[in-house]
């Protein structure tokens, strides 16, 4: 203290704070991924790892070299977000594909997804769909050869054994006039779909570990459970409803809901801070929207999977929810008080 | 025991860190120079009464209310007037105050009782006891500092159920209204009996939050002997001290936006104006001197204190063992709503609740970022509100979809602030915009009876 003189910061109140930081939120939710990231690493083995590391290093670099030669700010990789976004994408893609199209991937979901709309926080769609649906399109067969889980894919990569994912058997199937119960045999049965035993992208196949990291966010605070709870009930009623009326034609509403991006998207990409809406109502309705555009799409669109499209739409449509679902004021109420 | 109550909507839990709830009061030495503001209270300023050289006694009334909403000032000393000048207050304004230099022996004003007897009869009309705190100059004391002769005086047509008495002290650190409680429980009963007399309400309701279980047991315990007085346990969570949130968690009815507690048939008062009251009508004792606690995460010795309004804060902290080293913030009142000192020649008023030191660590704020839009602030804000959105409308100075969105409903309790992970001063922003749009309102009110 100079000349016994105090030093005084003034500033207005509140004068304390939670201490919570969007670093925390962001390795918390790293946390709850890992269970996911186990399964595939014990499932696709090699690949897996290459994918993983490859997608999380460049989506940080991407970030990095941005924000410092571009934007010329001061960098923000340390909050975690670009971690999210690379992890994300590498659960959204299978474990075969090639170094350079991981790389390229990260390169959208990051330039285009996120900083192009200024940073974190600013983004319309959620960055790593962005970069998972530019490789779909970009690079269809390399997105749909999916490596077959465990054996001799534990130490291949781009050599894997591939073969189609549950969704794809059943779209392929209808389509050649192939009846749900004929189908129902291809596949895995569903307690080994639960644990993750079938083909897909590398971070989407098991039911169960998603469940147990999306669980520990909703326990945490770090997301609501209306979003997950609204497309789970919303794909639930919706498939149950076109199974009740032709069971032949339309896979029943559990294989809905253990198959595809469909937890992962529930929990993980759906839930994205930045891309949903900002009241529990608003996150309602758009769960409810994933959940009617994802079954429409797995049963009647071109594509045998459809929560990435779901999600994005839905995105679109966050700034026109929030101005409709606002909140209950407090007071709003009649004179009385009742 | 009785169930837990709190307030449905929003809300945060900053750690609560009571570090002199178990310290009796202890009273604090008069100052050297008595610094009396005639601005304690919300509303006009006092018009004042004396003049330099001028001797006054302790508890002499010095500066009259001027209109409806104001206060009547008194003298928390016995001495001389030396000048009447302006200086320093908590808000960091110089504004009107009288200077008083205490001489060596007390005297007080005729008719005031300093006694420590209970007095229980209360033999006043309704009027008169309205007439009585009026006269003493009892505002809120629990910080917004509303002249409480007025809220004994529901507008015609409305008329009060329940009496509320407000022991929540959701503040970190205060513990003041809790050792009241402790402390002057009866004086408090006969408080609530003389509130409930004025207002001819037959029921009042003491709310306690639980972290005070030593409080809700003694009052539930003396409540026995006065008849109509009840307490109710509360669940902990800021700001249930706030007047709306109170009567949601205790009555279950939300006072309509832009109404008063009164629409919904209730009157809140704090413990510390309660017992003021008591002092007030009982005693004939004006507001002239009020409790303070003095602590901090730095502070060796927390404390709780009787000080004559007009201390200086200088004199009060030199007394609680001055301030502690590493010191980079004070504040007057709570963390959550209190004032930043930047000097401590700021005097008590009848709104300072407590001093509290901040090491400079914990001083400054952090850095903040861009909204990353997790909808913390919306879920907190006890108004329903969208924090994120009226910062973003006030920073663009869309003042009119600021008040669309209900800007004015804001408490200013600081939750959403508290909150955001990116630190954004969202309270700073909400209360420039606010108070654009309340300027705007009024203006348009100052219109329409133009013509």
């Amino acid at each position: 203290m100079k000349d016994n003189k105090l030093k005084l910061v003034i500033s207005h109140s509140p004068h304390v704070h939670a201490n919570n930081s969007v670093k925390k939120i962001m390795y918390l939710v790293i946390l709850a991924l890992i269970p996911e990231l186990l399964v595939s690493f014990a499932y696709f083995g090699l690949g897996a790892l290459i994918v993983t590391l490859t997608s999380i290093a460049s989506a940080v670099f991407f970030e990095w070299f941005i924000q410092k030669f571009m934007m010329k700010k001061k960098p923000t990789i340390s909050d975690g977000s670009a971690i999210i976004t690379g992890l994300l994408l590498a659960f959204n893609v299978p474990s075969n594909l090639p170094i350079w199209m991981v790389i390229v991937g990260a390169l959208v979901a990051i330039g285009i997804g996120k900083m192009t709309f200024g940073g974190l926080g600013n983004n319309l769609f959620n960055p790593a769909l962005v970069g998972r649906v530019f490789l779909l399109i970009s690079f269809p067969v390399a997105m749909t050869s999916w490596p077959t889980p465990g054996g001799q894919n534990l130490t291949a990569y781009t050599d894997a054994v591939t073969g189609a994912t549950p969704l794809g058997v059943i779209k392929e199937g209808i389509k050649n006039g192939e009846t749900i119960p004929q189908l129902m045999d291809k596949i895995p049965d569903y307690w080994n779909m639960f644990l993750g035993h079938m083909g897909g992208s590398l971070g989407e196949i098991s039911a169960l570990a998603l469940l147990l990291g999306g669980l520990f966010l909703i326990w945490k605070k770090i997301i609501n459970w209306q979003i997950p709870v609204s497309i789970i009930v919303t794909v639930a009623v919706f498939a149950g409803i076109l199974h009740a009326a032709d069971p032949n034609k339309y896979a029943d509403p559990l294989f809905h809901l253990l198959t595809g991006g469909l937890m992962l998207g529930s929990f993980f990409m759906a839930t994205d801070m930045v891309t949903s809406p900002m009241t529990p109502k608003g996150m309602t309705i758009f769960g409810i929207g994933i959940g009617i555009l994802v079954v429409t799409i797995r049963v009647w669109g071109a594509y045998p999977e459809g929560m990435s499209f779901a999600i994005l739409i839905m995105n679109a449509f966050v700034p026109l929810i929030n101005m409709y679902s606002k909140p209950k004021l407090y007071g709003e109420v009649k004179r009385n008080g009742k | 025991m009785v169930a837990l109550k709190t307030f449905k909507k929003g809300g945060v839990h900053p750690a609560d860190n009571k570090f002199s709830a178990d310290k009796p009061f202890v009273k604090a030495p008069l100052p050297k120079m008595a610094i009396i503001h005639v601005t304690q209270h919300l509303g006009a300023p006092a018009k004042v009464l004396v003049k330099k050289g001028d001797k006054v006694k302790t508890g002499q009334l010095i500066a009259e209310a001027s209109g409806f909403i104001s206060a009547n000032i008194h003298s928390s000393v016995t001495g001389k007037v030396m000048k009447i000048d302006n200086a320093i207050d908590a808000s960091g304004y110089k504004k009107t105050a009288i200077f008083i230099r205490t001489d060596k022996e007390e005297v007080w004003e005729d008719g005031i009782d300093t006694s420590e007897d209970l007095v229980k009869d209360i033999p006043y009309s309704p009027q008169e006891i309205v007439e009585k705190v009026k006269k003493a100059g009892v505002v809120g004391m629990g910080g917004a500092t509303f002249p409480t002769n007025v809220k004994l005086t529901p507008p015609p047509g409305k008329k009060a159920e329940y009496l509320i008495i407000n022991g929540v002290e959701c503040e970190p650190y205060l513990t003041v209204d809790h050792r009241t409680m402790l402390e002057k429980g009866h004086e408090l009963m006969v408080g609530t009996k003389i509130l409930m007399k004025a207002l001819g309400v037959n029921q009042a309701i003491i709310g306690i939050e639980n972290n005070k279980p030593d409080a809700i047991e003694y009052l539930t315990k003396i409540s026995k002997e006065y008849e109509g007085i009840s307490i109710q346990p509360l669940k902990m969570k800021y700001p249930q001290g706030g007047e709306k949130q109170l009567i949601n968690a205790i009555l279950g009815r939300e006072v309509p936006s832009g109404g008063l507690p009164i629409d919904v048939g209730a009157v809140v008062q704090n413990v510390g104006t309660t017992v003021a009251v008591y002092k007030a009508v009982q005693k004939n004792m004006p507001l002239i001197e009020r409790t303070v606690t003095v602590s901090g995460t730095n502070f060796s010795n927390p404390s709780n204190y009787i000080v004559r309004i007009g201390t200086p804060i200088k004199d009060l902290v030199e007394f609680a063992g001055g301030v502690p080293e590493n010191t980079g913030k004070i504040i007057a009142g709570g963390p959550m709503t209190g004032k930043a000192l930047s000097s401590l020649d700021a005097p008590i008023q009848k709104g300072t609740s407590g001093v509290i030191f901040f090491p400079d660590e914990a001083a400054h704020r952090k850095p903040y970022q861009d909204c990353i839009r997790c909808a913390k602030c919306v879920s907190v804000c006890p108004s329903g509100l969208e924090p994120y959105l009226l910062m973003t409308v006030t920073e663009k100075q869309m003042y009119d979809v600021a008040r669309k969105n209900h800007i004015t409903d804001c408490i200013e309790c600081g939750s959403c602030s508290f909150i955001c992970p990116t630190y954004r001063p969202l309270l700073d922003y909400i209360r420039l915009g606010k108070k654009t749009v309340m300027d705007q309102i009024r203006a348009e009110r100052a219109q329409k009876q133009k013509k």
